[in-house]
Formats: C-alpha cells, sequence, structure tokens
C-alpha cells in the first residue's frame, strides 16, 4: 500500500492548485458523473433483471424492480451456482486464464525490448507485419491449429497426452499466438518512448542486456504492462470460442465457465433470465483484477524508476 | 440448426426418476455387446442440447453409465455448425454428436468422417420401431444409415387461451372456419395473431414455418417436396400464395410488423394472457410451453392447442415435424454400445418422462402430460408428415429464406422482389440436375 | 495425488519459471558467440519465442488462408478469382462494405475521442478509480451477456403498451412514440445503435491505455509549464497531447482493426438484417455454410485493408525513431 500512498501524496497539493488556475471544478465533476451514469444505466437495468423473475422482466422494464412490489430474490444465482460442475468450470477458467496472461506478455516483452532497443536490419517492416497480424479473424486458424495439435503426442513426465487437443496446454499456445500482436504493439510503443538516458547509462555501467531488461524495461513498463495483464485476462476469460474448438470438443472435463455459462441457457433460449446472473458473477474476477492494478496506474512510476 | 430442438416443462420429480431407472434396468440391458468390458471408457458427445436439455439428455444416458461402468462427457454449445465442420475437416471430433441436418450428414458421410449404423444398431427394430420419414431422412446418399433420431418435435400448433373463448371442443376444421371463428369471437383481443420472429441469428424462422404449414396443406406434399429439394422455385404461384397467406397472417397480428420483427419469439405468445387480450392465437410447435408466459401458466385452463387445420381437403390431415438428428464419427465399443441403446424405446422414454420432447421411437409412450400425449397422438396419426423444409435446404438457402422473411414482414410490398432473390439463392444452392439437390430426400410420405 | 495440484504447480511456478530462464539462456548462447556477432545475433534470441508463436498461430494460417481463398468451397479444384468475384459482385458485401467504412469511422473516433476525454478527466478527480471502473466495466462483461444487456435498452413494445425498454421508456416520458431502434435503416440508425453498444464497451479500453501513458507524463514538466503561466487548455494541447499521440495512434490502429472484424454484436443482435451486416459476419456466414474458400477470401480482403493503415504506422515509427 505504500507504493500506492506516496504519489499520491506528492500529487494532491498539485491538484488543488491545478483547479484553482483553470477548469471549473464543477465542470470536471459534471463531465465524469454524466459520462458514468451514461455508462452504468445499462449495467443497472441487468443487475436489476438479475434479482427479478423470467416473467417480470419480459412484461416490465427493469425500473419496476426499484419500486415496491419490488419481487427481487437471488433465485437466478442460486440456480446457477447450484448449475452441476461450475465449480470445476471455475477453477478450469483458472487453469486456462492465468498462463493465457503470462505466457503473451513475457513473450512479448522479450520482442518488444528487441524492437525497442536493439538495432537489426528490417527491424520496422517485420514490426508492422506482426502488428498487421493483428487483423486475422480467429475462425481462420481453427482448422490448421487442430491438425497440427492432433499430430502432437508427448509421453513425458508429467506431460502425457496422445493429442493436444483437449488439454490445456493448446488453449495457452493458441492464446498466446493470438494474443502477441497486441501485446508487442503496445509494449513496444512504451518500450520504445523510455528514456534513452537510461538504457545507455546502464551499459556504460556494464550491465547485460538481460539485467537492462528485467531492472529497468520491465519496471519501467508497469502502467503498460498491468494494462495488457487486464485486457489479456478479460480476453480468455470471456472467450467462448478458442475454448470451445481446442478443448470443448473432445474432453468436456476440461471446459471453462464460458461454457457451463452459455450451456445454463437452452438451446431455444429458456432460461435466458439466468444469463444476468452469470453475467455478474464471471464478471466479478476480472473486475477484481482490474482493481488490484489499478495502483500501477499512478504517476510517478516510471519518474521513480528513472531516478533510481 | 438450435431451433431443431425444443423443450417443454421440465418435471423432474425425484419420484419419477426413481420409477424410471427400476423401469430401465428391469426391461433392457443395454450394451449387451460390451458389457462389462466398457467399464472406465468415455464417450465424447457434443449436441445443441444445452440447459434443460442437457440434464434430460444426461439423465437419459445415465442407465447405460450405470449398466456398463462407461462414461459420457457431453459438451453443449450453439456453436456446433462451426465445431463440427472444422472438426470434419481436421479429423478432431467427439465420438458423437448432434448432427445439423440431413444434408451436413451427407457431406460428413461423402468426407469419411461419419461412420454408418448399419452394423452398430439393432436395424429390423429401429426401422419397424421409427417413422419412415424419420429413417429416410437418417439414410445417407449410398444408402446407409448415418443418422438417427432421439427425438422429434410437431410444429405448428395453434394456441389459445381458454379464457377467451374454449375451442377445444369444437376446433376449426379449415382454414377458412377458423378465419371465421377469429373474427367471431374475437371479443376484447386487439388482434387476431401474436407473432414474433426475433431469434439473434436465426431471426424469422417462426415465419419459414408458417409458409411451411401453408405450402403442405394448400399445395400438398408433392409440391412441399418439390420445394424443398429446389425444383420448385420460390416464385411459383404454389409457392406465392403461401407467402401471401403468411403475410395476411401479419398484417392481423399484435402491434403490427415492427412489433413482428422485434420480439422474441419466445416471447411472442405473452399477449394471449394479457387483459384484455393482445391476440387469440400463437402457431408454434410444442415447445413453446416452456418459454416466455406459458412456462409459469397452467396447461388446459390457461392455454390448449388445436392442429393447423386442413386448406385443400385433398391434403387433408398434413402435419409438419422436425427432430434432432444424432451420428457417430468414432466406432469405438462404449459409442457403438451407446449408440445402440439411445435409439431404444425405453432410453427414449427417459426424456419423454421428463417432458419437452416427443420420442422418435414409436413404442417410447410415457408422455407426463395431456398436451404432450396429444402431440404425440398428432405426429404419429398424420396422415401425411412432412419434415421442416428450411432445416432440410442448404445453410446458405436456409439463411436467405430467413432474411426473406424478414424482410417481408418489414416491408410487404417488396414480395416479388424478395422471391426473386430467393429463386436466385435456391438456384445457386440447389443446382438442379448436380447430384447435391437430389440428396436430400424429405419425401413427405404417408407415416406408416 | 489431484491432477489438479500439478496442473496449478505448472501454472504458478513452472511458466514463468521455464520464460526467465530462456531469456538468462540466450546470454549463455551469446556468450558462446565471437564479440563482433553479439550484437547481430542477439535480437533474433529475444525476438525468436514471439516469432515462433505469430509463424504457428498466424503467419502460417494466413498462408493458407490465402491459397483457399483461390479454391471452391469442397477445397477440390482451384477457381482463379471466382470467390472475389463473388464478393465483389453481390448487394450484400456492398452494404456490408459501407457498414464497415461507418463502423471503422465512428466506432475509433467515439472510444478514442471519450477515451481520452475520460482518462484526462479523472486524472483530477479523487474518485478517479471508481470512475475508471464504471467505464471499464463493460469490458468485462462478454458479448452474449452484452447483447442481453442492450436488447433490454433497444426493447419495442407497440405505441400504448408499456414500453419494456430503457431508450423507449425514456422518450415516451417526452410523449414520443416508441422506436424500433434495430430496424431503422434511415440514415443506418441501426448501424450506429450497434456501433454504440460496441462503443460502450471498448470505450474503457481506450481509456486504460491512455490513462496508462498519461500517468507517465512528468508531473514537473506539466508543473513547469504552469508556472510559465499556461492555462490547462494550452498545458493540454501543447504538451499532454503531443506526449499522447503515439497512444493514440497505438488505440486508433487497435480499434479500427476492432471496427472491421466487429462481428458478435452485429450477430446476436440483429444477425445482419435490416442493412446491419458487416463484413466479419459474412465472412462468420460462410465458415458455418462450410464454404471456407468464400469465407477465406473475404479474411484476406481484410487483410488487405489493413496494409494503408500499417503503412502509416511505419511512418509514425521512424519518426519516433528520429526523435528519440
Amino acid at each position: 500500500m505504500t507504493a500506492v500512498a506516496q504519489p499520491r501524496e506528492i500529487t494532491a497539493p498539485r491538484t488543488t492548485s491545478r483547479f484553482s488556475r483553470g477548469l471549473g471544478r464543477v465542470g470536471v465533476h459534471a463531465g465524469v458523473v454524466i459520462l458514468m451514469a451514461i455508462w452504468l444505466i445499462p449495467t443497472i437495468g441487468l443487475l436489476v433483471n438479475s434479482f427479478r423473475p423470467a416473467q417480470d422482466v419480459a412484461s416490465s422494464g427493469w425500473w419496476n424492480g426499484l419500486f415496491p412490489p419490488y419481487n427481487l430474490s437471488l433465485d437466478n444465482y442460486a440456480a446457477v451456482l447450484s448449475e452441476q460442475g461450475i465449480g470445476d468450470a471455475f477453477v478450469n477458467s483458472l487453469f486456462i486464464t492465468i498462463p493465457s496472461v503470462i505466457i503473451p506478455i513475457l513473450v512479448a516483452a522479450f520482442a518488444a525490448y528487441a524492437f525497442s532497443w536493439m538495432s537489426f536490419p528490417g527491424r520496422n517492416l517485420l514490426f508492422v507485419a506482426v502488428v498487421g497480424l493483428l487483423v486475422v479473424p480467429l475462425q481462420t486458424t481453427f482448422i490448421p491449429i487442430l491438425r497440427l495439435y492432433s499430430g502432437i503426442s508427448v509421453h513425458f513426465g508429467p506431460l502425457n497426452f496422445d493429442t493436444l487437443n483437449g488439454e490445456f496446454l493448446a488453449v495457452w499456445l493458441a492464446h498466446t499466438g493470438y494474443g502477441l500482436p497486441f501485446a508487442i504493439y503496445l509494449l513496444r510503443n512504451y518500450m520504445g518512448g523510455l528514456p534513452r538516458e537510461v538504457f545507455e547509462s546502464a551499459a556504460i555501467d556494464g550491465a547485460s542486456p538481460v539485467v537492462a531488461f528485467l531492472r529497468l524495461a520491465l519496471p519501467m513498463s508497469v502502467p503498460a504492462i498491468a494494462a495488457l495483464v487486464i485486457f489479456q485476462f478479460l480476453f480468455v476469460w470471456n472467450d467462448l470460442l478458442v475454448a470451445l474448438v481446442y478443448i470443448g470438443s473432445t474432453n468436456a472435463a476440461n471446459s471453462p465457465l464460458t461454457i457451463s455459462i452459455a450451456n445454463l441457457v437452452t438451446s431455444l433460449g429458456g432460461n435466458w433470465q439466468l444469463l444476468g446472473a452469470a453475467a455478474f458473477l464471471s464478471m466479478a474476477l476480472p473486475l477484481a483484477v482490474f482493481a488490484a492494478l489499478q495502483r500501477y496506474f499512478v504517476r510517478g512510476i516510471t519518474g521513480g524508476a528513472v531516478k533510481g | 440448426m438450435d431451433r431443431m430442438g425444443f423443450r417443454h416443462k421440465a418435471l423432474v420429480l425425484p419420484a419419477a426418476m426413481a420409477l424410471l431407472f427400476a423401469a430401465c434396468s428391469s426391461n433392457q440391458s443395454p450394451g449387451a455387446s460390451g458389457g462389462g468390458g466398457l467399464s472406465g471408457q468415455t464417450v465424447k458427445i457434443i449436441a445443441t442440447w444445452t440447459g434443460d436439455e442437457q440434464k434430460a439428455f444426461l439423465q437419459m444416458v445415465a442407465p447405460w453409465e450405470k449398466q456398463t461402468g462407461a462414461k459420457v462427457s457431453y459438451t453443449g454449445t450453439r456453436d456446433i455448425n462451426t465445431i463440427l465442420a472444422t472438426g470434419v475437416a481436421t479429423g478432431v471430433l467427439p465420438d458423437l454428436a448432434g448432427l445439423p441436418g440431413p444434408g451436413q450428414m451427407n457431406e460428413y458421410a461423402k468426407a469419411g468422417a461419419l461412420k454408418t449404423l448399419d452394423n452398430v444398431i439393432d436395424l429390423p427394430t429401429y426401422k419397424s420401431e421409427t417413422a419412415k420419414v424419420l429413417v429416410d431422412l437418417g439414410t445417407t446418399t449410398d444408402g446407409k444409415i448415418g443418422g438417427v433420431f432421439i427425438k422429434s418435435a410437431i410444429k405448428g400448433l395453434i394456441w389459445f387461451s381458454p379464457t377467451l373463448h374454449d375451442y377445444s371442443s369444437s376446433p376449426p376444421k379449415t382454414w377458412d372456419e377458423l378465419k371465421s371463428q377469429a373474427t367471431a369471437n374475437k371479443g376484447s383481443a386487439q388482434a387476431i395473431w401474436c407473432l414474433g420472429v426475433e431469434s439473434g441469428a436465426a431471426s424469422g424462422w417462426p415465419g419459414t414455418d408458417w409458409i411451411e404449414d401453408f405450402v403442405l396443406r394448400q399445395s400438398g406434399p408433392q409440391a412441399y417436396n418439390d420445394w424443398t429439394a429446389g425444383k420448385i422455385k420460390f416464385s411459383d404461384p404454389k409457392i406465392k400464395q403461401a407467402w401471401q397467406a403468411f403475410g395476411d397472417v401479419a398484417a392481423n397480428s399484435f402491434g403490427g410488423s415492427s412489433t413482428i420483427n422485434a420480439t422474441a419469439f419466445q416471447t411472442a405468445g405473452d399477449p394471449l394472457f394479457k387483459s384484455p387480450p393482445g391476440c387469440e392465437f400463437l402457431h408454434q410447435a410444442s415447445f413453446i410451453t416452456g418459454l416466455g408466459a406459458f412456462k409459469a401458466k397452467k396447461s388446459g385452463t390457461d392455454y390448449n392447442f388445436f392442429p393447423f387445420p386442413d386448406i385443400d381437403p385433398q391434403y387433408a390431415g398434413a402435419v409438419e415435424g422436425a427432430g434432432d438428428l444424432f451420428g457417430m464419427f468414432h466406432d469405438t465399443e462404449a459409442a457403438k454400445s451407446l449408440m445402440k441403446y439411445l435409439v431404444t424405446a425405453p432410453a427414449q422414454d427417459v426424456w419423454v418422462k421428463i417432458g419437452g420432447a416427443l420420442s422418435a421411437n414409436k413404442n417410447a409412450t410415457s408422455y407426463p402430460d395431456d398436451i404432450s400425449k396429444r402431440s404425440a397422438a398428432l405426429l404419429q396419426n398424420a396422415k401425411i408428415f412432412a419434415f421442416d423444409a428450411s432445416d432440410l435446404m442448404p445453410n446458405v438457402l436456409q439463411n436467405a429464406f430467413l432474411k426473406g422473411i424478414v424482410d417481408y414482414i418489414k416491408t410487404p410490398s417488396s414480395l416479388d422482389q424478395i422471391l426473386t432473390t430467393l429463386d436466385a439463392a435456391q438456384a445457386s444452392a440447389q443446382p438442379q440436375g448436380s447430384p447435391a439437390a437430389a440428396s436430400p430426400s424429405p419425401s413427405p410420405s404417408p407415416s406408416s | 495425488m489431484d491432477p489438479r495440484i500439478g496442473t496449478a504447480l505448472t501454472v504458478l511456478i513452472g511458466v514463468p519459471a521455464v520464460l526467465i530462464g530462456y531469456i538468462y539462456l540466450t546470454e549463455i548462447v551469446l556468450r558462446a558467440l565471437p564479440e563482433r556477432y553479439k550484437p547481430r545475433a542477439r535480437p533474433w534470441l529475444w525476438l525468436l519465442p514471439a516469432l515462433a508463436f505469430l509463424f504457428v498461430f498466424l503467419i502460417y494460417p494466413t498462408i493458407g488462408t490465402f491459397i483457399r481463398s483461390f479454391r471452391n468451397a469442397d477445397d477440390t479444384d482451384f477457381i482463379g478469382l471466382s470467390n472475389f468475384q463473388k464478393f465483389v459482385s453481390s448487394d450484400t458485401t456492398l452494404i456490408a462494405l459501407r457498414n464497415n467504412i461507418l463502423w471503422v469511422i465512428f466506432l475509433t473516433v467515439f472510444c478514442v475521442g471519450i477515451g481520452l476525454l475520460i482518462a484526462v478527466l479523472v486524472d483530477r478527480v479523487r474518485y478517479e478509480s471508481w470512475a475508471k471502473g464504471v467505464i471499464f466495466l463493460p469490458l468485462a462483461i462478454s458479448a452474449v451477456a452484452a447483447s442481453v444487456i442492450w436488447k433490454f435498452m433497444f426493447d419495442y413494445q407497440p405505441p400504448g403498451e408499456p414500453q419494456t425498454g430503457t431508450m423507449n421508456a425514456f422518450i415516451g416520458l417526452f410523449g414520443i412514440s416508441p422506436v424500433p431502434w434495430l430496424q431503422i435503416d434511415t440514415f443506418a440508425l441501426n448501424t450506429f445503435a450497434l456501433i454504440g453498444v460496441m462503443a460502450w464497451m471498448w470505450t474503457g479500453f481506450a481509456m486504460v491505455i491512455i490513462s496508462a501513458s498519461l500517468k507517465s507524463i512528468s508531473a514537473e514538466l506539466l508543473e513547469a509549464a504552469r508556472v510559465d503561466g499556461a492555462n490547462e487548455w494550452q498545458v493540454f494541447r501543447r504538451i499532454v497531447f503531443p506526449l499522447l499521440l503515439p497512444t493514440i495512434a497505438v488505440v486508433s490502429t487497435t480499434m479500427i482493426i476492432t471496427a472491421l472484424k466487429a462481428f458478435d454484436i452485429v450477430y446476436t443482435m440483429t444477425g445482419g438484417n435490416f442493412n446491419t451486416d458487416v463484413i466479419a459476419n459474412l465472412m462468420y456466414k460462410q465458415i458455418s455454410f462450410g464454404d471456407f474458400g468464400f469465407a477465406s477470401a473475404i479474411a484476406v480482403v481484410l487483410l488487405i485493408a489493413i496494409v494503408p493503415i500499417m503503412g502509416v504506422n511505419i511512418r509514425r515509427f521512424q519518426a519516433q525513431e528520429a526523435i528519440r
């Protein structure tokens, strides 16, 4: 917590003086509050409806749940939580998500550092080609990757499988591939903006690139890394299609939460009112990650690292 | 197609379940071929059934699991088209799967991915217990059984609220009778029909059911069959008059065209129960009783149905149905044993008893309530049984058909233009003279 | 032992250890090389894992996509440019193209503009974390749940009936009759409604990245400008905005590509009906029809569409290197 408190102390007095000069305090507050309200209304609608029975939701607007007779209950949440195997699915989602966040960000950090601070021929062209891969529709990659995975059979120590399809490893690798272009793009942009002197003086002090990377580039890029962790976590956590293709179709036991949630609703859309409750339950963890990483979006981290 | 599935009020009564387990273990021995040798094996299955349907299916396989000691690993998903299309291309497939339709079944069989069931199931028993049209639909172009139906549904029932007027004792016999009675008994209802076609990416499908019901009863099974196979154009007068009849229904529907296109099919019937009622009738398959306002209402007192009335007397007694096709991709001993079990009457009776399904097997008859009993009887006794035409059309055409419905509801005056577009889609999807056009054999035929 | 404990250990210790181990390993490998080869070999060793992943998961499949785009639906024959011809000759594609242009322009401008505004505004309030959390929230919602939410927003009941949709209930307060938002294609209103849903989801994305970058601007620099008598607008216009420009370019590029690939909102909310179709939805439909040839051709069109955007990026990076 001290890490958070320190920069705040520095910024607080500055904030007051800043406001006395220009932009009216009221205007800023009004703007922020109005935008927050606009953004919140749809979500509040879903939140209120997630406590209402399906019949009420279909026949009257969500705001009716705020007035008597409220007719609110936890039934929808109870139904979702009592779904068979939902606990296992949650654990599976964690197993899928954590490495699918760590691997691409570290791999992207190596690449971004090379793109930013090492010179080699064709650097910009290669970099832009990497970013261009962002546009590749994931659906076009499924067939070749599935074929590739089917041919991979490993029996070595803890690794023991005839085909990669259905294994957690299959999704870790796939999400790494899919997540890399954006991760490299963002980190390259951030690392490339770090002051040149820092790396030059480190080199003069005899620090190897590995040391410069681990001790300087990585800590100084913490805000960008925090942003990436948040996004990659979200995408993987909410992903249905990739998990379905590489895991769901051959090994239901490893299926993540998204598949369980989609399965709450019947093929004709019966029980769709459970989706609201399920959405809030499944949102809790990504929001916690976001809240936890907020502390890294604080002015002073970069500055401190440069000085230190 | 997700809409081939259907569900009902799920009545999961512990006592009933206990009985059913007892019944199953006593009068049949699933997996007789494998016996105890399957213990510890797993059968991987993908199908579109999710939610209550998934639970019902898992209960259906439970007795088999208990008998053999093998396990079912099931994934339900609505992305089944993508999963199977990529699966067939790569060989990464489950052991058993729900198939999107007979067209795809033929493609998968041609690609060598789908295994024939000829040597797996008890063929004579299967054929004697299953309607001929369903057996035919599960037969691939080379004459082998490629898929079997686990359950079926009846389409085009007309639902009403007895509070407004009770039609159960003397339902209208003909379409004209229905129209005149609707006018006579309208009372405080705002419109004759309730109609809602919104269904996400599949929006429009309730309209296709309407048109199919009209074609079948106006022009008969032969025209229906030819149209399904691409031999009759959409702009043909026989098909066009069905669209016009549907247009008349839409024009007399609650709220008008914006409402029809904006209303989800699940809640389309809700205005039946309003006071004063929004409409007199809802046209929908048997599964509506598990959806929308129907779910909380009581069958018989709050709502009831009568069959779609005849139009041309020479085609009297026609019924449209649909069903869920199931096939095998890996012929492991466990998969074969399960497949053999699934087509039997005791297996299908499990789902029938839970509710939400009509059996594909004639000998599975433990229907839990009056509505499903009557639906099943209608299906059994149909003089002419036709399978949902849009489900038999190639995907591309089916998609164009759905879009045509939505566009027609929005702009009824553009019918000719819509039909011309559909003719073009039909010509490219079902070129006449090519084997593709002949592959599905929907043959609405007198049911045996 | 529960196999999940093994998985958990792999996840938490094994994976990071392998990756950090790799980068130390590169130095050991480089030590074996003569001094003058080191700077030349090093970047490639650092890039190797990324390039390997990219090759296997994106490049290699894309080569297949290119080849497939010239083949027929059954993958039995080369058919030249027929798939592309089919693409340009259909009315639905032209509408989808028009819609994608609207998506690219308005989604990008909206998300980046509002994202920037919020990032700058919340930098000045004590409840910054809360405000950002609120804007970020929709991104944490899956596409399916988002479409449920917006069905509640856009819901339509016939005039005279109680409105269940938030928007129609709201305009009803002013005596305006209900509007079927997703069906009205005059001035592409329904496409704008869908873009609005996507913008609601993705503004948080732009905001988080811009905010992260905003925090890296040194406070001393801003203070110095203020001491020199610059007002807040001038500080923003002359110092903050130029420093944020590279980040804004990154976010804009990403949003343009997101807009080009926009699919699930359209798929779940209108299914492409009422002239709201977009290219990625056309492609998805073709995949579910099993026509991978045509689907590949559409994917190739998307790849070609971003070439100019990438060109802009090259020039920008050259400029960035020139000044640092």
